[in-house]
C-alpha cells in the first residue's frame, strides 16, 4: 500500500530509530567476531584461509557503512523519540568504529603478512577474544532497548542493562590487563624480530584494545540515553 | 412548502439512502481506526475485532448516540428560521450528507486523514450560511463544537499520559510488575465501565425512553462497573502464564486482557459520537416530512434511525473496514498491550464524554491525541509529528470542500424539486 493511502493511524508510527541501530551494532559484532578465526589463521600462516575471514570483515564493515548511512538519512527531525535524535547519532558514530577497528587490524595484518611470534601468539589470542566478548555484550545490552521502552525505563528492565554495562566496563578492564601482557611479552621478543613487522603488531595490539574501549563507550552512551 | 406534499416519499428516501451510504462510509473507514490499535497491540484478531465492533458500535450507536445525533439534526441550523421554508432544510440536510459522503470518498481515495464529522459539520455549516442566510448557523454552537476538536484530542493525550505513567510507576516499577498488573488491572477495567455506563445512563437512555435521576445513574453506573470488573477479574485469574516467558511478557499478557474491555469501550464511543454524522440529518429530514411540513424540534430522534445507522456501519465494517483493520493491526506493531491500553481509554472516555456533552468529535483524531500522550511519556520508539500537521491540513481543508459541495448539492437539490 502506498505510504500516502495508509491510514492516518499507520502513518503516525515512525519508524523505530533502535531497530537499525541494533541491526548496525549486530553487523559490527560480527565483523568483530570474524577477527578471532581470522587471527588464528594469521598464526597459522594459512594466508588463503585468513582471507577468506579478512572478506568477510571487509564485507560485515560495508555493510556496518551502509546502514550508518540509512541511519542518518531516515532519522529526520520530525520523528518523535523517547531518545533524543543527536544521542542516537552519538551511539551509533561509537558503535561504527568497532567495525572499522576490525577491518584495519584485518586490512594491516594481511596486507603485511604479518606474522605473530609463537611467544605472544597465546595471550593475543586470549586478549582478542576478551575484546570480541565485549563487543557480544554491548550488543546484548542495545537488544534491551525495546524492552525498555515498554516498561517506561523503570525496573528490572534497567537493572539488567546497567549492569550488562557495568560487566562491559569489567571487561574492558580485563583487557587493558592483558593488553599490559601482550606487550611485555613482546618487548620481551622483540629484539630478536624484524622491527618494522613489531611496530606494527604494536599499533595491533592497540586498535584489538580500541574495540572494547568502543564496546563499553557503547554501554555508557547507552546508559546516557536511558538516563534521560 | 408544496415540494415536500408532492415528493415527501421520495425526499425521505432519497435522504435514508444518503444516510445509509453515509453510514456505511463511517463503517469502512472509522471503525478500523478505533479498533486497529487493539490488533495491532495483538490483544485481539481482526475477526474478534470486528465481532466486538458489531456489539458495541451498535448498542453505542443505539444507547448513546441520540446526543450527538440532536446537535446535527438542530444544534447547527436554527430551526426556528426555517419554520416557513421547511423544504430548503431538508434539501439542505439532503444536500449535506450528500457532499459529506462524496467528499469523504475523494480524501480516501487521495489517503488525506479527514474525519467524517468534519465533513458533516462543514458541510451543514456551508448550506445553511450560503444556502439560506448567515444567521442561520447557531456560530456559538458551531464555535464550541470547533473548539472541542482542538479539545478532545488534547485531553485524550493528557489522559493518556497519566494512565501510562501510572502503569509505569505503579506496575513496571513494582518489585513483582506481575502482581502488581494482576492487581491493578481491574481498577482500569473499573474505569472503563464506570464511564461508558454513567455516560449511557445519563445521556443515553432517555432516548429509549427511561429517565433516571443523577443520583440514581451514579448508583447504577458503580453497579454496572462493579459487574465488568468482576467479568475482568475473573478472566485474569483464569490467565495461564508459563514460568519460562519473562515477566514483562506476563504483564503483558494481562494487559491484553485490558485491551478487550478498552476495545469495547472504544467501539462503543465510536457508535455514541460517529453515527450522528449518518443519522443526523435523516433525523432532520424524516422530523419535518412526518410532520408533513413542520420543523419540529421537541420530538427526539426515532429509534428506527438510529437501528439504520448501526447496520449502515455494520455494513461498511463487514464489506470494506475489516480490509483496513488489517492494514491497521499489521502495521501497528510499535504498540504494546500495556502502551496500547492508555491510548485507547483515553481516547474512549473523551469520546464518550463528549458524546454525552452532544459534541460531534473526532475519533480518529482524539486516538492520535491518546497515542501521541504515550509518546510524550516515551512510550513509544518513534512517532511522526508530519501526521499532525496533516491532520491540521485536513481540517482547513475538509471544512470549505464539504461546504462547497454541500452548496452545490442543495442549490441542485432544490432546483430539481421545485420544477
Amino acid at each position: 500500500m502506498r505510504e500516502k493511502s495508509r491510514p492516518v493511524l499507520v502513518r503516525l508510527f515512525g519508524k523505530s530509530p533502535i531497530t537499525p541501530l541494533q541491526k548496525h551494532m549486530e553487523v559490527s559484532r560480527q565483523a568483530a567476531a570474524a577477527l578471532l578465526p581470522f587471527m588464528h589463521a594469521v598464526i597459522a600462516e594459512d594466508w588463503p584461509e585468513a582471507e577468506t575471514h579478512a572478506d568477510l570483515i571487509y564485507a560485515r564493515e560495508a555493510d556496518a557503512d551502509e546502514l550508518k548511512r540509512s541511519i542518518r538519512v531516515g532519522m529526520p527531525r520530525s520523528i518523535f523519540s523517547p531518545f533524543s535524535r543527536s544521542d542516537l547519532l552519538e551511539l551509533l558514530d561509537v558503535q561504527d568504529k568497532i567495525p572499522n577497528a576490525a577491518q584495519d587490524i584485518a586490512g594491516l595484518m594481511l596486507g603485511r603478512k604479518a606474522t605473530v611470534p609463537p611467544a605472544v601468539a597465546q595471550s593475543l589470542i586470549e586478549f582478542l577474544e576478551t575484546s570480541v566478548q565485549a563487543t557480544q555484550l554491548a550488543a546484548e545490552a542495545l537488544d534491551k532497548l525495546d524492552d525498555l521502552i515498554e516498561t517506561g525505563f523503570l525496573g528490572r528492565e534497567v537493572t539488567e542493562v546497567e549492569s550488562l554495562v557495568v560487566g562491559l566496563g569489567e571487561i574492558e578492564h580485563k583487557t587493558d590487563l592483558i593488553q599490559r601482557q601482550v606487550r611485555a611479552e613482546l618487548f620481551a621478543v622483540e629484539r630478536d624480530l624484524h622491527a618494522i613487522d613489531v611496530m606494527f603488531l604494536y599499533r595491533v595490539i592497540d586498535w584489538i584494545g580500541q574495540l572494547a574501549d568502543e564496546a563499553e563507550r557503547v554501554g555508557n552512551r547507552l546508559l546516557y540515553l536511558i538516563s534521560k | 412548502m408544496e415540494a415536500i406534499a408532492q415528493y415527501g416519499t421520495i425526499l425521505l428516501v432519497l435522504t435514508v439512502a444518503f444516510g445509509f451510504f453515509m453510514a456505511w462510509g463511517v463503517g469502512a473507514n472509522d471503525v478500523a481506526n478505533a479498533m486497529g490499535t487493539s490488533v495491532g497491540a495483538q490483544a485481539i484478531t481482526i475477526k474478534q475485532a470486528i465481532i466486538i465492533a458489531m456489539v458495541f458500535e451498535f448498542a453505542g450507536a443505539y444507547l448513546a448516540g441520540g446526543e450527538v445525533t440532536g446537535t446535527i439534526r438542530k444544534g447547527i441550523v436554527d430551526p426556528e428560521l426555517l419554520a416557513e421554508t421547511p423544504d430548503l432544510l431538508v434539501y439542505g440536510m439532503m444536500a449535506a450528507l450528500l457532499a459529506a459522503a462524496t467528499w469523504l470518498l475523494v480524501a480516501t481515495t487521495f489517503g488525506w486523514p479527514v474525519s467524517t464529522t468534519h465533513s458533516i459539520v462543514g458541510a451543514i455549516v456551508g448550506f445553511a450560511s450560503v444556502g439560506i442566510s448567515v444567521d442561520a448557523v447557531k456560530w456559538a454552537k458551531v464555535a464550541e463544537i470547533a473548539a472541542s476538536w482542538i479539545v478532545s484530542p488534547v485531553i485524550a493525550g493528557t489522559a493518556s499520559f497519566l494512565l501510562f505513567m501510572s502503569v509505569r510507576r505503579f506496575i513496571f516499577a513494582a518489585p513483582d510488575p506481575y502482581i502488581a498488573a494482576k492487581r491493578l488491572v481491574p481498577i482500569y477495567i473499573f474505569m472503563v465501565g464506570f464511564v461508558v455506563s454513567m455516560v449511557t445512563l445519563t445521556k443515553g437512555l432517555k432516548h429509549v425512553g427511561l429517565v433516571i435521576s443523577f443520583q440514581e445513574s451514579l448508583v447504577y453506573a458503580v453497579g454496572c462497573a462493579g459487574v465488568i470488573t468482576a467479568i475482568g477479574a475473573l478472566i485474569i485469574r483464569q490467565l495461564k502464564v508459563s514460568e519460562r516467558d519473562d515477566p514483562t511478557r506476563r504483564v503483558e499478557g494481562v494487559f491484553a486482557i485490558l485491551m478487550i474491555f478498552t476495545a469495547c469501550s472504544m467501539a462503543f464511543a465510536h457508535g455514541s459520537n460517529d453515527v450522528a454524522n449518518a443519522i443526523g440529518p435523516v433525523a432532520a429530514v424524516y422530523g419535518v416530512i412526518d410532520s408533513g411540513g413542520l420543523v419540529a424540534q421537541t420530538s427526539s430522534t426515532p429509534p428506527w434511525i438510529l437501528l439504520l445507522g448501526g447496520v449502515g456501519i455494520l455494513a461498511g465494517l463487514a464489506l470494506y473496514g475489516y480490509r483496513v483493520m488489517a492494514t491497521i493491526g499489521k502495521h501497528i506493531t510499535e504498540l504494546t498491550p500495556s502502551s496500547g491500553f492508555a491510548a485507547e481509554l483515553a481516547a474512549a472516555t473523551t469520546v464518550v464524554v463528549a458524546s454525552g456533552f452532544s459534541l460531534p468529535v473526532s475519533t480518529t483524531h482524539t486516538l492520535v491525541g491518546g497515542v501521541l500522550g504515550v509518546g510524550l511519556a516515551r512510550g513509544i520508539s518513534a512517532l511522526n509529528l508530519r501526521v499532525v500537521g496533516t491532520i491540521f491540513l485536513s481540517w482547513l481543508v475538509t471544512l470549505p470542500a464539504g461546504a462547497v459541495l454541500a452548496i452545490v448539492f442543495f442549490y441542485i437539490f432544490r432546483w430539481i424539486f421545485s420544477v
